[in-house]
């Protein structure tokens, strides 16, 4: 809208995602100083972060209850559509902006939320901001941004099957370290970029946050329109409109030549399953290798490492396939979509979760719990012993009643394995949904390409 | 927001990288809907035994350190969740300005801060300060050796100095002209923002909303 000589810019947000654990000191700002917001059309809110996923009804902890509570009165108070626990359209917030087409190409959005990157996975600059920038974002629809360096990261060739966008991104993590692309935004392209379906592309620019970019980024293309098209998204624009739009997002790609401030490729064939060993998402492996010597990782101290491995229990020089796990998460805005779910499924038909394996499947939202059920998918999991539970963030941030005790090992779906991110003093394992299903049945880590799946 | 003034405090050494803002606030703290209050949170995981006491091997318990207002860190501070209780808890606490070093070289350096924390740290008045790889290590160095080291923050002169025993030390760093300003008007967002309301109204009008 308007650059300043610093070379910061007014920038215009297009939508405004809102959860409610960063939201309620912003709209109580609001209050205190008497204004309104501006566009409560361009806003958007649900509860995830702290919603049981059993009872979702009965929130026993009194100070979640108030968090929820607030929520529902600020978005009354103040105009905001808001879907709530009764709403057949909740679920985690990046789940459900692009499931109901809130989500689009070249827009700007942002949330109170660091994984608001995944929606750049439509060709969308979508970053995350914090509290006192979510109050200033309800209050002039703006946002003043300097523009970040550019970082250009092209998969090249196709992955292996079962090798899935979690991989890809936990690979390049791997490689760049979790500050590789700080005061970056990622583009993704390549070939093995163009070849994910969105719901890859999400979970691929859901993590650029993991390396540091505020924003990862996918050119639009027809697999993107299709999305849009396709399926139940009652906020996207349709017909004549929908035409113009897709006319004008076809002109956003990046030119062909473009310079980018850094550049990096991967050869996506030579990816293989991943698996996270530390207590940063940098701290990764190949599933076929082992947990590291401590003065061997690059990117990390020997102390840190060192530290990494006291906290995870873990023994330099050990094959990650020999390490058990009790805990299997399916789910979050990583891995919480309704392909994730078919694609463990795949592993688990006719088989039985390893005894002493506590799993949970949580279905990222409403939508895709009901979608997973039409296909059967639930009586597959549950058949196998799982746990089928209601939409929400649950086991990756375990505000919620879903977290590890003390020292249970899980292998997650999730995207952060900091100390304590699941539960105080719980060891998290960062996998694809494929690798943690097949986990669940063989009670330690095994390479799926390994695996012989019922089709 | 208050003006930031030049303070000499005492200096927080802890030697550790990619301090993530789970660590800085555990998630069980972020249920609150007031904006005060997390200063007994801070470091909640690393700070507090078992039983609730506090853990006397954290650098932030120890009787020298009580009166830190610096805390010292590695590369790739505040990295993770957006959450910015991790700034307030830090603020409310008594921090008034964390140091924490880039990483690497030329066109691999990355910067000693994730990208949402330092923007936080703007909004509430929390100056975050890079400095080289090797003078935070002679930093964490220097309070390890000398605990209850003191330093003055100059953010006119953008600089650093450490009183050590043998001499002062003196570290120049860079800062973002704008966030400079800020700071030493004290100046808040939305009134600025809102002073582009014709701007903002007229852009609004163009697209057709």
């Amino acid at each position: 809208m308007k650059t300043f000589p610093d070379g910061t810019a007014l920038l215009y947000i297009d939508r405004q995602l809102v959860h409610e654990v960063t939201s309620p000191q912003a709209f109580e700002g609001l209050r205190l100083a008497g204004r309104k917001v501006r566009c409560p059309e361009r806003t958007f809110a649900t509860m995830d972060h702290n919603v049981p996923t059993t009872d979702r009804f009965n929130i026993k902890d009194p100070i979640a209850k108030a968090q929820i509570d607030a929520i529902g009165k600020n978005c009354k108070d103040f105009g905001v559509t808001l879907f709530d626990l009764h709403s057949d359209k909740q679920g985690v917030i990046h789940i459900i902006g692009p499931e109901l087409g809130i989500t689009l190409p070249g827009q700007t959005i942002v949330c109170g939320d660091s994984h608001t990157a995944t929606h750049g996975a439509f060709g969308a600059i979508a970053f995350g901001i914090g509290t006192s920038e979510v109050e200033h974002v309800l209050a002039t629809q703006c946002l003043h941004q300097k523009k970040p360096k550019t970082f250009k990261v092209e998969f090249t060739g196709r992955v292996q099957s079962p090798v899935s966008a979690k991989d890809m991104v936990l690979k390049l993590i791997g490689m760049i370290g979790t500050a590789g692309a700080t005061g970056c935004a990622i583009e993704f392209c390549g070939e093995a970029i163009r070849a994910l379906s969105m719901e890859g592309r999400l979970t691929v620019c859901n993590m650029a946050i993991e390396a540091g970019a505020r924003a990862g980024m996918i050119a639009p293309d027809e697999t993107t329109f299709q999305y849009i098209v396709e399926g139940c998204r009652p906020y996207a624009p349709k017909g004549k409109d929908l035409e113009r739009l897709i006319a004008y997002w076809k002109t956003l790609a990046t030119d062909p030549g473009a310079k980018f401030d850094k550049e990096l490729t991967i050869d996506a064939s030579k990816i293989a399953p991943q698996v996270t060993w530390g207590t940063s998402p940098g701290m990764v492996t190949d599933v076929d290798g082992r947990v590291p010597a401590p003065d061997q990782v690059s990117g990390y101290g020997k102390t840190d490492v060192e530290k990494a491995l006291a906290y995870m229990g873990l023994k330099s020089g050990t094959p990650m396939t020999d390490i058990r796990i009790d805990t299997v998460f399916i789910g979050s805005c990583t891995n919480g979509r309704i392909e994730d779910f078919r694609a463990a499924a795949k592993y688990l038909k006719g088989q039985k979760v390893a005894q002493g394996v506590r799993a949970l499947a949580v279905p990222g939202s409403q939508q895709v719990k009901r979608q997973a059920e039409a296909e059967g998918l639930d009586k597959i999991f549950k058949n196998a012993g799982f746990e089928w539970r209601e939409s929400g963030c649950s086991m990756c941030l375990a505000m919620n009643p879903d977290q590890l005790k003390p020292g249970e090992r899980c292998a997650s779906t999730s995207n952060r394995n900091f100390e304590g991110r699941q539960g105080k003093d719980g060891r998290t394992h960062l996998v694809s949904a494929e690798m943690a299903a097949a986990a669940a049945i063989a009670g330690h880590f095994v390479d799926v390409r390994k695996v012989k799946v019922n089709p | 927001m208050k003006a930031f003034e030049n303070f000499r405090g005492g200096v927080l050494p802890l030697d550790r990288a990619n301090v993530d803002t789970d660590a800085i606030i555990p998630k069980q703290f972020l249920k609150s809907i007031q904006r005060t209050g997390f200063e007994g949170a801070l470091f909640s995981d690393w700070r507090y035994l078992p039983d609730g006491k506090p853990n006397p091997a954290f650098v932030l318990n120890q009787e020298d350190f009580q009166n830190a207002t610096i805390l010292v860190a590695r590369n790739n501070f505040g990295c993770g969740s957006s959450r910015e209780h991790a700034v307030w808890a830090i603020c409310q606490y008594g921090f008034r300005v964390v140091i924490a070093p880039w990483a690497g070289e030329d066109k691999g350096r990355v910067p000693g801060f994730a990208d949402i924390f330092r923007n936080n740290s703007v909004k509430n008045g929390l100056l975050t300060v890079e400095l080289a790889p090797a003078e935070v290590d002679w930093i964490l160095r220097a309070a390890q050796e000398e605990p209850g080291l003191e330093a003055t923050i100059h953010l006119a002169d953008q600089t650093v100095t450490l009183h050590h025993s043998v001499e002062d030390k003196v570290f120049r760093f860079e800062i973002d002209a704008h966030v400079k300003e800020r700071f030493l008007q004290g100046l808040d967002d939305i009134g600025i923002t809102l002073k582009d309301e014709s701007a903002i109204t007229a852009f609004e009008k163009k697209q057709g909303f």
